[in-house]
């Protein structure tokens, strides 16, 4: 089927991954606000949300509900075309990203070969640092055009977290990419598939990797963005209704995607450990599901802890937070990445 | 009309477009959105070229740090439209001639290039790719790289004694 020769069976099985993709993102992300609140009750020794259906699964549902039918306000004296792009711009930021990520095993059929990736492009991982660096529009054009000046300190506070902590993270990239010598995302789990996790290299530059990765999702203990005791809300102050809904469904699902690259980069993406699974001999869609459902299981920890995180460490000062990533952070991830370039040095 | 050519034509009219929208927009930041717009086209079209190294690090350099530092002064400055400055209308005649100028002089100048015939490779040539683009950079022209590293050193060092307090 070719229209303008377009192949368009490519097109349609693109467009299929892309749409199971955003509603799997959506999906994880409502149900990482209700397991937000569940550990936080059993952090704090009482029971969370437990009214809408069982054990309150419903919960997500209502919520969403209840944000979709609030008013919604516009400010009168905002600047409303980019007040209305600013949620947007956080929420496409936010789902882009997982277009390079590799979702499992690639599908072998009779007709060839599908893989689980939308795009298994050259520059891969950059593409992800590319998205990730244009992600402040949304935070600082929605926080300006609000038009409040709380709005505004949150967004340039966001903004400069978010430029300043992504030096460390390709630093510590970096020592990755000596390893593996390639940033296709589908060679960098292959090479980890067979030499063994990057985590067992590079521990340092995973804990690197993950500080930076809580920093650019806001999340505590790096969540100036929103402190409430110093910026009333942050930068989403005048924000209601679904547009709010937005920004906070778009810091969930950050957090989906970073946990999605980090068990990528560092815990062997969909590679089932201890195992070699292409000596079972099963069917390749099972070893595709069963791939699929690894990498879920990585992420899912991911997320736990990030969850962990949030009810056990209190918020950092700003000051202590920009020490944090220009002192200590950069010097140490260079270090690491200079001493991962000696090594790799001396075992060739 | 392949795919390629549909995309180059609709990355052409956005650059060319978000180009006249930045200069002529009155208000500042959306001079600013509309440049990084003209960034993204611009990287569509390495991504075309196959230069899909310089395409990201435009986005990640242009689009995602010096525009965002364009944008802090903007905002911070509190730049609107009603603070924008009321220019001569013959300032403005002057400066669409002058520009139209150069363009002129621009298309004169390339009108007679020889190869002019040659059409840029779409799809196809891997140069613009990270493998073979570090290895060029580190072998054939590896002096003037490390002179560039050593000026954006020299750089970043002026700047920290300058933003430094006494």
């Amino acid at each position: 089927m070719h229209l303008l020769a377009i192949d368009l069976w490519f097109i349609l099985e693109k467009a299929i991954l892309v749409f199971c993709i955003i509603g799997l993102s959506f999906f994880i992300a409502m149900y990482t606000t209700l397991a937000e609140r569940k550990v936080a009750g059993w952090l704090q020794d009482r029971h969370g949300p437990n009214r809408a259906g069982p054990f309150g699964i419903f919960q997500p549902l209502a919520d969403g509900g209840k944000l979709f039918f609030k008013e919604e306000i516009i400010p009168l004296a905002s600047n409303r075309i980019l007040f209305l792009l600013g949620p947007a711009l956080a929420m496409i930021t936010a789902l882009v990203t997982s277009s390079v990520i590799p979702w499992g095993a690639p599908v072998v059929t009779a007709s060839g070969t599908i893989p689980l990736q939308v795009a298994d492009v050259d520059m891969g991982i950059l593409l992800v640092f590319g998205v990730v660096s244009v992600g402040v529009y949304g935070i600082m054009i929605g926080g300006w055009a609000s038009n409040n000046k709380f709005s505004l300190i949150a967004a340039i506070r966001g903004a400069s977290q978010m430029v300043s902590y992504e030096l460390p993270m390709g630093l510590a990239l970096i020592a990755v990419l000596f390893m593996t010598g390639s940033l296709k995302m589908s060679e960098i789990v292959a090479s980890q598939a067979a030499n063994g996790w990057h985590v067992i290299y590079q521990p340092l530059g995973f804990i690197i990797f993950f500080i930076c990765a809580l920093a650019e999702c806001n999340r505590t203990p790096f969540d100036l963005p929103e402190a409430e005791n110093e910026l009333n809300f942050g930068y989403h102050q005048e924000y209601s209704s679904m547009k709010l809904g937005f920004y906070l469904f778009a810091e969930y699902i950050n957090m989906f995607i970073s946990s999605a690259i980090m068990a990528t980069l560092y815990f062997g993406g969909y590679d089932i450990p201890f195992v070699n699974e292409a000596s079972w001999g099963l069917q390749p869609w099972l070893l595709s599901l069963i791939s699929f459902g690894v990498l879920m299981a990585k992420i899912a920890v991911f997320l736990f802890v990030f969850i962990w995180i949030r009810w056990t460490i209190p918020r950092f000062r700003y000051d202590q937070l920009m020490s944090l990533g220009w002192k200590k952070l950069i010097p140490l991830a260079l270090l690491n990445m200079i001493i991962s370039a000696a090594v790799m040095l001396w075992l060739k | 009309m392949n795919i390629i050519q549909l995309l180059f034509w609709f990355l052409s009219v956005l650059a060319v477009f978000s180009a006249l929208m930045m200069v002529t927009s009155k208000n500042p930041v959306y001079s600013v959105l509309w440049l990084i717009g003209t960034f993204f086209a611009i990287s569509g079209h390495y991504i075309l070229l196959n230069a899909q190294f310089l395409a990201i690090v435009n986005i990640i350099v242009y689009a995602g740090a010096i525009m965002v530092l364009f944008l802090f002064v903007i905002m911070l400055m509190n730049l609107n439209r009603e603070t924008e400055p009321r220019k001569n209308r013959w300032l403005k005649m002057a400066g669409a001639v002058a520009g139209g100028c150069l363009l002129l002089v621009l298309v004169a100048a390339l009108k007679e290039t020889a190869g002019k015939e040659q059409f840029a490779m779409v799809n196809e040539g891997n140069i613009g790719l990270i493998r073979n683009l570090g290895k060029e950079l580190f072998t054939t022209y590896v002096v003037p790289f490390e002179i560039s590293s050593v000026l954006f050193l020299s750089a970043m060092v002026g700047a920290v004694v300058i933003g430094k307090k006494d």
